[in-house]
């Protein structure tokens, strides 16, 4: 099995023999921080590009085809245009709040990517409270959206934020919930540990009928916290236009839409570490199997189980009737967060009994 | 007990929502890639695309001028200029059809003038590629340099 501890080590390793240690740990932020970047922007024109062609072919048409293979360059044409757009100062906005709210968002968003666990030795913040870390992180981006809403001085912005600020901390409490309920099943945060752990049998698998709950609520909820899709309420387009980024425009706008695809993709992510094994090959009792599974680069199998939870979102987007604000907030605190609450209960005699 | 039965009874429709849309997405995209397959035929047949008068090899064409599809036109697309001719035969003066002008700029496609037209002169084709950049271009003359009325009998001995 490859993985990409062998690369970095010998990095880290090179450069601690040539250079003393604040110089080491300088430049290995600066890598660090120019990999996560790229990494960033470039999954997200993937992701913008993908979610053209996957709802495209949903309603049964081709979607971008003209710039570059099947349309591949149809995303980067795109950002050249929204880096080139004028940036517009409005009269009547807050204009320090109005600039600060979408770098709150990217940031937030930022900070999330940069805990997820690729590989081994692909992972930027391994905190020893990880999943603490992933919650809480994640949810700074609320603030953005609301002082974006609130500093662009016009009722759809307010309007959409309000009703974000309220969609977002309703189902980050669902989050928190199904994440803790796995929690409970590893027992550590750290998400480099829970990744081993899931070395003979992934979570969803170890982990029974609350783990199958807890991944269906997840997926509920993280889909909400996203803003899209049947809960796509936030920037509802027939009500309010575009909702809290409805005055926004050039690379901020830009912001605020790579933010909303990278939330896509961490939530996948998030969903894949916890459930479904992170970068962890699929193991079945038969060692023949094992050992095939082991040939796929752990990459790949992040990837693999990312995209297909991404592509969830995206079917799920396209099948399901939208929700009217009160059955949104009714589903979350009368359905999934009592379910959750009873999971947690249900996962504990789970851990009990057999373990 | 109802409220559970209609909690699984909702995720069943949903499931069936999604069993619906995955069956869209994998089925064949009926999409045309326009400039490239220009080759293919495809609209319909019915298609009106624009107007056209026939002519056979001789260069005639079974236009009299009379007249009647600019005065049935809603839209003054159509003109029809004559000119008076003698027949050598019979040594009479006739009129005969001059130049047969057609605006595709103005017509609405309502197809009046070839219901209307007693000798099934006019007919439409189907292309309908009339981007010009003048407007002028868009009038165009829809009887041949040179060419006459065909010869009736010949037609009704066809038919």
């Amino acid at each position: 099995m490859f993985h990409f501890k062998v690369v970095t080590d010998w990095i880290d390793e090179f450069l601690r023999t040539n250079l003393n240690e604040g110089w080491t740990l300088l430049i290995e932020f600066i890598l660090i921080g120019v990999a996560i970047l790229t990494v960033y922007a470039v999954l997200a024109l993937l992701l913008i590009w993908l979610e053209r062609k996957v709802c495209a072919f949903f309603q049964c048409r081709l979607g971008p085809t003209r710039v570059g293979p099947w349309g591949l360059l149809q995303s980067v044409a795109d950002m050249i245009k929204i880096l080139l757009k004028e940036i517009i100062h409005l009269n009547h906005v807050d204009p320090r709040l109005f600039r600060l709210a979408s770098f709150l968002v990217i940031i937030a968003s930022l900070c999330t990517f940069g805990a997820i666990p690729f590989d081994k030795g692909l992972h930027a913040v391994d905190f020893n409270i990880g999943v603490f870390y992933l919650l809480a992180v994640s949810s700074l981006g609320v603030v953005g959206i609301l002082l974006a809403g609130w500093s662009s001085n016009s009722k759809y912005t307010m309007i959409g934020a309000m009703r974000s600020g309220a969609q977002l901390i309703s189902y980050e409490l669902s989050c928190g919930l199904s994440l803790l309920t796995i929690v409970m099943l590893s027992g550590t945060m750290q998400l480099s540990q829970i990744v081993e752990l899931q070395a003979d049998g992934w979570f969803i698998f170890k982990g029974g009928i609350p783990a199958i709950i807890a991944f269906v609520i997840y997926l509920i909820a993280g889909h909400a916290e996203t803003n899209r899709g049947p809960f796509d309420l936030p920037e509802a387009e027939s009500e309010l236009t575009a909702g809290y980024h409805t005055e926004y425009s050039g690379i901020q706008f830009g912001f605020f839409y790579l933010a909303e695809y990278l939330n896509m993709f961490i939530i996948a992510a998030i969903a894949a570490t916890m459930f479904l094994g992170g970068w962890m090959p699929l193991h079945t009792p038969w060692e023949g199997v094992n050992t095939i599974m082991d040939y796929i680069p752990p990459v790949i199998w992040f990837f693999g189980k990312t995209f297909f939870c991404v592509f969830l979102a995206l079917w799920v987007r396209w099948a399901f009737p939208r929700l009217r604000i009160d059955q949104l907030l009714k589903l979350e605190w009368k359905i999934l967060m009592p379910i959750g609450l009873v999971n947690i209960l249900l996962m504990a005699l789970w851990v009990l009994i057999f373990n | 007990m109802r409220d559970i039965r209609e909690f699984f009874l909702g995720i069943w429709h949903l499931l069936q929502g999604m069993y619906v849309v995955m069956l869209n997405f994998i089925r064949p995209k009926v999409t045309e890639q326009y400039p490239e397959n220009r080759g293919k035929v495809f609209p319909a047949e019915r298609m009106r695309g624009e107007l056209v008068m026939p002519h056979n090899e001789a260069n005639q064409h079974k236009c009299t001028a009379c007249g009647i599809c600019e005065i049935n036109c809603p839209n003054g697309t159509i003109q029809v200029i004559s000119k008076k001719e003698v027949d050598g035969a019979t040594g009479k003066e006739k009129k005969v059809l001059d130049r047969y002008l057609y605006d595709v700029g103005s017509c609405t496609f309502c197809s009046v003038c070839t219901i209307s037209c007693p000798q099934d002169a006019i007919e439409w084709s189907r292309n309908f590629e009339h981007a010009m950049f003048t407007r002028a271009k868009l009038v165009q003359r829809l009887n041949k340099e040179g060419s006459s009325l065909a010869k009736k009998e010949k037609v009704e001995k066809e038919s």
